[in-house]
C-alpha cells in the first residue's frame, strides 16, 4: 500500500520525525544537565558521578544488543526448525 | 476446626457453573464469582482458620497473613478483569479452566501446610495445561504436552522434597527453611521449576504464546507468581536465589531481544521480571521481601495489560510476528496507548507502578551493600526498557506501515485494558495503598528527586541506544535455540538413532540366525531326509547282523 507524503499520518511524516528527534535530544540533554541542580546520591561512589545514569544506561544497552547479536549467530534457527 | 472455608472454593465453584451456563447467565456467574472471590479473600484474618485431621497429619487449608492476602487479592483482581476481557470472545472451556486455575493459585496463597500447597499446585498445572490446549492448533497441543510434562516433573520433585522434609522434621507446616539437605533442595527445585528458573526457563516462552488471545492473559498471572509467593514463604533470604534471579533477569532480556514473536517477547519478559522478584527473595530483608511482593502485584497488572494489548492485536489481525505487524497505532489508538502504558510500567518509568515497586528491590540491594547486585539490577532496568518498554510497542504499533488497518478493541477488551492501565498509573502516582498491604511496614519515598533523575537518565539513554541500534535489531524470521532443544530435538534424534541401530542389529542377527538354521536344516535333511542315512530301508541281513552284535555286547557286559 503506497501513500503520498501528504496523506501519510502526521506522526510518520519525515518532518514530524525530525522534530521528535530534536525534542528527544533536548530532553536527553536536560536530564543530564538537571544533575547540576538536583544531586543524585551516589550509594557506591560512581553512581553519583555527573551523567553516570545516562552513560551507564546507554553503554549497558549497547553491550546487551551486541551480546544478543553474537549469541544470535549461534542460537538463531529458521522458525520452522522444530516443525515435524 | 472450621472457622472459614477456603476462598479457593469460590472460583472453583464458578468454574463448574461456567460449564453449565451460556450467554447472560454465564456473564452473571463471572461477575458474581470474581467479586465473591475478592470478598472471600478479604474475609481471611491472620492465622490458621481451618484444620482437618488426615492420616496423622493436621491439614491447614486456610492460613491468613498480609503477604498471602496480597497475592490472593491480585489473583482475584486478575480473574475479575481477565474475565471482563475474555467473556465475549473466549470459549466456555477456557473460561472454566481459567477460574479453576485461579482457584489453584488462591489455594496455594492460603495453604498453611505442604500437602494443601501440593494439591493446589498440581491443580494449577492441570488447568493451565487445559488453557494452553484451548489454543487449538497442532503447535498448541504439542506445546501443551511439553508444558504438562515439565510441570509433572516439577511436581514430582516438589513431592519428593515434601515427603523428605515431613519424614525428617515430622512437620508439614509451610514455614521458612534453608536449602541445606536433599529434601529442602528438592522443594526449592520444585518451586523454582514454576518460576521458570534456569535451566528450564524455556517452558514459559514455549507454552504461553500458543494459547488464545484471551488464554495468555490468564496464564501470564498465576503460575510464576504463586511460585514467587511460595519462595517468600519457604525460602526468604536463601542466598542461591540472588544468582538464580540475576540469571533470569538477563536471560529474559537477551532472548526477548532475539525474538520475532510479539507474545514470546512478553513471555521472555515474564522470566525477566520474575527474576527481579527471585533476586529480592534471595536478599531476604524486610525491604527486599516487601519489594518482591509489591513488584509481583504490579507485575500481574501490567503484564496482564501487555498480554491484553497483544491479545487484541492477535484477535483483530490473526498475527503475532513483529515482521508481519507495524503501524497499527493508526487504527488501534486505544490498544496502542494501553500497550505503551503497560510497556512504561514494566520499564519502571516514573509515575507508573513498576517504578514504585521495583525501586524497593534496588533500594534493598543498596541498603545491604550489595554493589554488584545493585548495578546489575540497574543494568537490567535499562535492558527491560530496551526489550519490552520500547521494542514491544515499537515493532507492533509503529516501525513500518504493515498495511494492516484492523478495528480497535471490542468494548469489553477495551474496558479491561483501561482498568488495568488506570491501575498502573494509580499505583505509580499513589503507591501508599499498595505499600499498606505489604507484609512489613514501609518507610520509603520512591520519588526523591535524585532517584527520579537517575532512573530518567538510565531509561531515556537506553531509549537512545535502542533507536541508534535499530538496524542491528532488524527482525528476522527465526527462533532462538534454548535448553528445550535437548528434549525437542536432541533426545528425539538420539532416540531415533538408537532405534535405527537397534533395527540394523536386529536385521543382522536375523540374517545370521537364518543362515545357521538353514545349515542345521540341510544337515538334518541329509541324515534323516528321504535319502538320508537314517531314513534308508536297510536289507534284512544287515539288521540281523546288528541284532547279533548288540546281543553279543549285552552277553559280554552281563558276563563281566
Amino acid at each position: 500500500m503506497s501513500h503520498s507524503p501528504n496523506k501519510e499520518h502526521w506522526l510518520v511524516r519525515p518532518r514530524t520525525i525530525r522534530w521528535l528527534w530534536i525534542v528527544f535530544s533536548g530532553v536527553l540533554a536536560l536530564t543530564v544537565l538537571m544533575q547540576i541542580v538536583i544531586k543524585v546520591k551516589g550509594y557506591f561512589g560512581v553512581d553519583g558521578w555527573f551523567g553516570f545514569g545516562a552513560a551507564f544506561g546507554f553503554l549497558v544497552c549497547v553491550a546487551m544488543v551486541l551480546v544478543a547479536k553474537v549469541l544470535g549467530r549461534f542460537l538463531k534457527r529458521d522458525e520452522h526448525f522444530y516443525d515435524d | 476446626m472450621i472457622d472459614m472455608w477456603p476462598p479457593a472454593l469460590v472460583p472453583l465453584l464458578g468454574a463448574l457453573l461456567i460449564g453449565v451456563t451460556r450467554g447472560f447467565p454465564r456473564a452473571a456467574v463471572l461477575l458474581v464469582t470474581s467479586l465473591g472471590t475478592l470478598w472471600a479473600v478479604w474475609q481471611v484474618p491472620d492465622g490458621v482458620m481451618m484444620t482437618i485431621n488426615f492420616l496423622d497429619f493436621q491439614i491447614e487449608p486456610v492460613e491468613g497473613s498480609p503477604v498471602r492476602r496480597l497475592f490472593a487479592t491480585v489473583f482475584a483482581l486478575m480473574i475479575g478483569v481477565g474475565s471482563l476481557y475474555a467473556f465475549r470472545q473466549a470459549r466456555g472451556l477456557e473460561l472454566a479452566a481459567s477460574y479453576a486455575y485461579a482457584g489453584g493459585a488462591i489455594g496455594v496463597a492460603f495453604a498453611g501446610d505442604l500437602i494443601t500447597l501440593f494439591v493446589f499446585w498440581e491443580a494449577m498445572a492441570i488447568f493451565s495445561t487445559v488453557i494452553v490446549w484451548c489454543g487449538d492448533t497442532p503447535m498448541a497441543r504439542r506445546a501443551g504436552m511439553r508444558y504438562a510434562l515439565m510441570h509433572v516433573i516439577g511436581g514430582v520433585i516438589l513431592m519428593v522434597g515434601i515427603v523428605g522434609v515431613t519424614v525428617q522434621t515430622g512437620s508439614i507446616d509451610v514455614q521458612a527453611m534453608r536449602a541445606t539437605d536433599f529434601a529442602t533442595w528438592m522443594i526449592l527445585t520444585g518451586v523454582l521449576v514454576n518460576t521458570a528458573a534456569p535451566p528450564v526457563s524455556a517452558w514459559l516462552a514455549d507454552a504461553y504464546p500458543e494459547a488464545t488471545a484471551t488464554g495468555a492473559v490468564f496464564l501470564s498471572a498465576f503460575t510464576t507468581k504463586a511460585a514467587v509467593l511460595a519462595l517468600i514463604l519457604l525460602f526468604p533470604g536463601e542466598p542461591v536465589l540472588i544468582g538464580v534471579g540475576l540469571y533470569m533477569v538477563f536471560y529474559g532480556i537477551i532472548y526477548a531481544l532475539l525474538e520475532n514473536d510479539a507474545r514470546r517477547i512478553l513471555a521472555y519478559s515474564i522470566v525477566n521480571q520474575v527474576g527481579f522478584m527471585v533476586c529480592a527473595i534471595g536478599i531476604g530483608t524486610q525491604l527486599a521481601l516487601n519489594g518482591a511482593a509489591a513488584h509481583a502485584f504490579a507485575h500481574i497488572v501490567y503484564k496482564g495489560l501487555l498480554f491484553m494489548s497483544a491479545g487484541v492485536v492477535l484477535y483483530r489481525t490473526g498475527k503475532r510476528k513483529c515482521t508481519d505487524l507495524g503501524g497499527l497505532f493508526r487504527t488501534m489508538p486505544l490498544t496502542c496507548l494501553c500497550g505503551v502504558i503497560g510497556a512504561l510500567s514494566i520499564s519502571s518509568f516514573p509515575l507508573t507502578s513498576g517504578f514504585t515497586t521495583k525501586s524497593l528491590i534496588s533500594e534493598a540491594a543498596m541498603t545491604e551493600g550489595l554493589a554488584v547486585v545493585y548495578f546489575l539490577l540497574a543494568a537490567a532496568s535499562a535492558g527491560v526498557f530496551l526489550h519490552a518498554g520500547i521494542k514491544f510497542p515499537w515493532f507492533v504499533f509503529f516501525q513500518k506501515d504493515s498495511g494492516l488497518r484492523p478495528k480497535d478493541a471490542p468494548w469489553n477488551m477495551a474496558a479491561a485494558m483501561v482498568l488495568f492501565a488506570g491501575l498502573c498509573i494509580f499505583l505509580g502516582v499513589f503507591p501508599q495503598p499498595l505499600y499498606r498491604l505489604l507484609p512489613f511496614p514501609v518507610d520509603y519515598d520512591a520519588y526523591s528527586p535524585g532517584k527520579v533523575l537517575f532512573y530518567l537518565q538510565l531509561l531515556l539513554f537506553s531509549g537512545l541506544a535502542f533507536f541508534l541500534l535499530l538496524p542491528a535489531m532488524k527482525r528476522t524470521l527465526t527462533i532462538t535455540l534454548d535448553v528445550d532443544w535437548l528434549w525437542r530435538a536432541c533426545f528425539p534424534r538420539l532416540g531415533a538413532g538408537f532405534f535405527a541401530i537397534a533395527a540394523a542389529g536386529k536385521g543382522a542377527v536375523e540374517r545370521h540366525t537364518r543362515r545357521r538354521l538353514d545349515t542345521i536344516q540341510a544337515w538334518v535333511h541329509r541324515l534323516w531326509g528321504g535319502e538320508g542315512v537314517f531314513a534308508r530301508s536297510w536289507p534284512i541281513g544287515t539288521t540281523a547282523i546288528w541284532i547279533a552284535v548288540l546281543l553279543s555286547c549285552y552277553v559280554l557286559i552281563y558276563y563281566l
